[in-house]
């Protein structure tokens, strides 16, 4: 029986490439490595209902359809459209998320990655002020002090620890968890934090405060801290921040504690200039937990091709970017979007009730694996291939390095980058006919 | 009983596990539900598994109730999900972000039972 060695998890921002897959008569019989979330990837595919065939909703009802009808009915829908939003693109291949920009320039679409609900003022504060960064390895062989900033990894990143930071042994850091000091600084006492060596518990919404005492103590004025500050007790901050200047390599990991608590853009901002003023004294970088494995992946694509990450706006011919006008959520919120195309990410359960009751008002096009929330909005279903199992391609994992996913087994389902070209040949199709 | 709260959303391993089956119930239980502290659990008269109406100006919507001590009093936390964006913040001051952490929310517990996915996902079409 054929075994896969090395295969890559296409789940979070972890891409672990250490799993072996065991396939039996074109299934997953068996998996290593992973964790509860890469194990429901591989092994609950085969359990968990799969959009059994392209759909088109009529009288209230999706019916069953061939994809040349579902493709046909999209292209319709976007050839129709004044103002698309095509929104996600996150857990599919770079190969994908390029076609995905191709159809989005063909009709003048805004183009928009889950990035908009996750780490999108991640890139607007490194657009600001710069992301000082490294490669997990580096983290892994180097890094004596981890900090945890409003991410939970335990949760949402469960090998995270063991393959790059805090549990795993590298080339400076041969002792492992004992060699390394874990901080983690959230809101709540999560699992996370119960590992940590030191829990450093903030209000909410304070992150930005809590920032800017500890570059004023890094760079010299203690004296100017008050006797709390985001609720933790002077000590304790200047404690922190003179375990960051003394360490050899520090790494502050962030999620989305940062991005979406009060302040948001601002907080990434803040804790870049706070990397800057603590290299003057030792080497520190950050890096984003991203979620789904390839929205970096997203990022990287758009910005080659088009010049910005996210929210681009192809409405005037050009790409045009401005995420607090442009990203998914303002335009569905302004009720601005007379259609749009969902794929590989889940918008009807992830986007405010404002924005889905818009997307519930318009066409949409959905375009999954799986049904989900966007599904029983959607008006065209579209089922996908599972990219890293059931297709290749290519995704960077949270530290922006590039990996090759695998196919595994055959699949009967058209993979996304199929039916993004199909797509776009119908649209232009339609388009000089008319 | 009302209690005011401030609400946060976030991800667990459980959502995680069920992201690719949200039609399943598991993906129910793992979403559904709105953690508390201890001491708001017995201001509210809450038990485990009681339904709780968690309101903002956005919205409202019925979950179960869990009581966790890792959680400060007054600080509430719904698994991202749809029962989370049914309350939540649309707003994205202007930054392209919605608010789903820091929403002020007042909870009671009552009777109504929370809503399946189907269910909910049918009121915006019906909206």
């Amino acid at each position: 029986m054929p075994v896969v060695k090395d295969a890559v998890c296409s789940f979070c921002g972890s891409l672990c490439d250490d799993i072996t897959v065991t396939v039996e008569n074109n299934k997953i019989t068996k998996i290593e490595n992973a964790c509860i979330l890469g194990h429901s990837k591989f092994v609950g595919m085969l359990e968990h209902d799969r959009i059994e065939t392209p759909m088109i909703r009529k009288d209230g009802e999706l019916v069953p359809v061939s994809y040349e009808e579902a493709i046909e009915a999209a292209a319709k829908i976007l050839a129709n459209s004044r103002r698309t939003l095509s929104y996600g693109w996150c857990s599919t291949s770079c190969e994908t998320v390029s076609g995905a920009i191709q159809l989005a320039e063909e009709t003048g679409s805004v183009i928009d990655s889950t990035a908009n609900v996750c780490h999108g003022p991640t890139a607007l504060a490194a657009q600001e002020k710069g992301s000082p960064s490294a490669t997990l390895g580096e983290i892994k062989n180097r890094a004596d002090v981890i900090i945890f900033w409003g991410c939970n990894p335990v949760h949402a990143h469960p090998r995270h620890m063991v393959r790059y930071s805090s549990f795993s042994k590298g080339l400076f850091t041969e002792k492992g968890r004992k060699g390394r000091k874990m901080i983690v600084v959230d809101v709540r006492k999560t699992d996370t934090a119960k590992l940590a060596d030191s829990y450093v518990e903030i209000e909410q919404g304070s992150d930005l405060l809590l920032v800017t005492a500890l570059r004023s103590i890094v760079n010299g004025h203690e004296d100017v801290i008050p006797e709390t500050v985001a609720g933790v007790p002077k000590a304790e901050v200047i404690e922190l921040a003179e375990t960051l200047k003394n360490a050899k390599f520090v790494c502050i990991f962030f999620g989305m504690g940062v991005t979406q608590s009060r302040s948001k853009y601002k907080n990434g901002d803040a804790m870049s200039s706070l990397i800057s003023d603590l290299n003057q004294h030792t080497k520190a970088v950050m890096i984003g937990m991203r979620g789904h494995y390839n929205v970096t992946g997203f990022g990287q694509v758009a910005t080659w091709e088009t010049g910005f990450p996210m929210a681009i706006d192809f409405a005037r011919g050009y790409p045009y970017y401005n995420p607090g006008e442009t990203g998914a959520n303002d335009l569905l919120v302004r009720e601005e979007p007379d259609a749009a195309i969902i794929a590989a990410a889940d918008a009807g359960a992830h986007f405010p009730q404002k924005a889905v009751r818009h997307l519930a008002r318009i066409p949409v096009i959905q375009i999954d694996p799986y049904p989900n929330p966007t599904t029983e909005i959607a008006d065209v279903v579209i089922p996908a291939a599972v990219v890293g199992i059931e297709a290749e391609g290519t995704a960077y994992r949270m530290d922006a390095i590039s990996l090759r996913m695998k196919k595994l087994i055959d699949s009967k389902f058209k993979t996304d980058e199929e039916i993004v070209k199909d797509l776009t040949a119908k649209v232009r199709e339609l388009k000089r006919g008319a | 009983m009302k209690i005011k709260v401030n609400l946060i959303s976030g991800r667990t391993a459980d959502q995680g596990a069920h992201l690719e089956a949200k039609t399943h119930k598991g993906y129910f239980d793992a979403c559904a539900y709105c953690e508390l502290s201890p001491a708001d659990f017995e201001r509210l008269g809450a038990s485990e598994g009681s339904s709780l109406k968690v309101t903002t100006e956005f919205g409202d919507v019925v979950v179960f109730a869990k009581a966790n001590e890792g959680n400060p009093d007054g600080l509430a936390f719904i698994p991202m999900g749809p029962w989370a964006n049914a309350v939540l913040s649309p707003d994205t001051h202007g930054c392209g972000m919605p608010g789903f952490k820091g929403v002020p929310a007042e909870i009671e517990v009552t009777d109504e039972k929370p809503l399946d996915m189907k269910s909910l996902m049918k009121k915006y079409r019906e909206a």
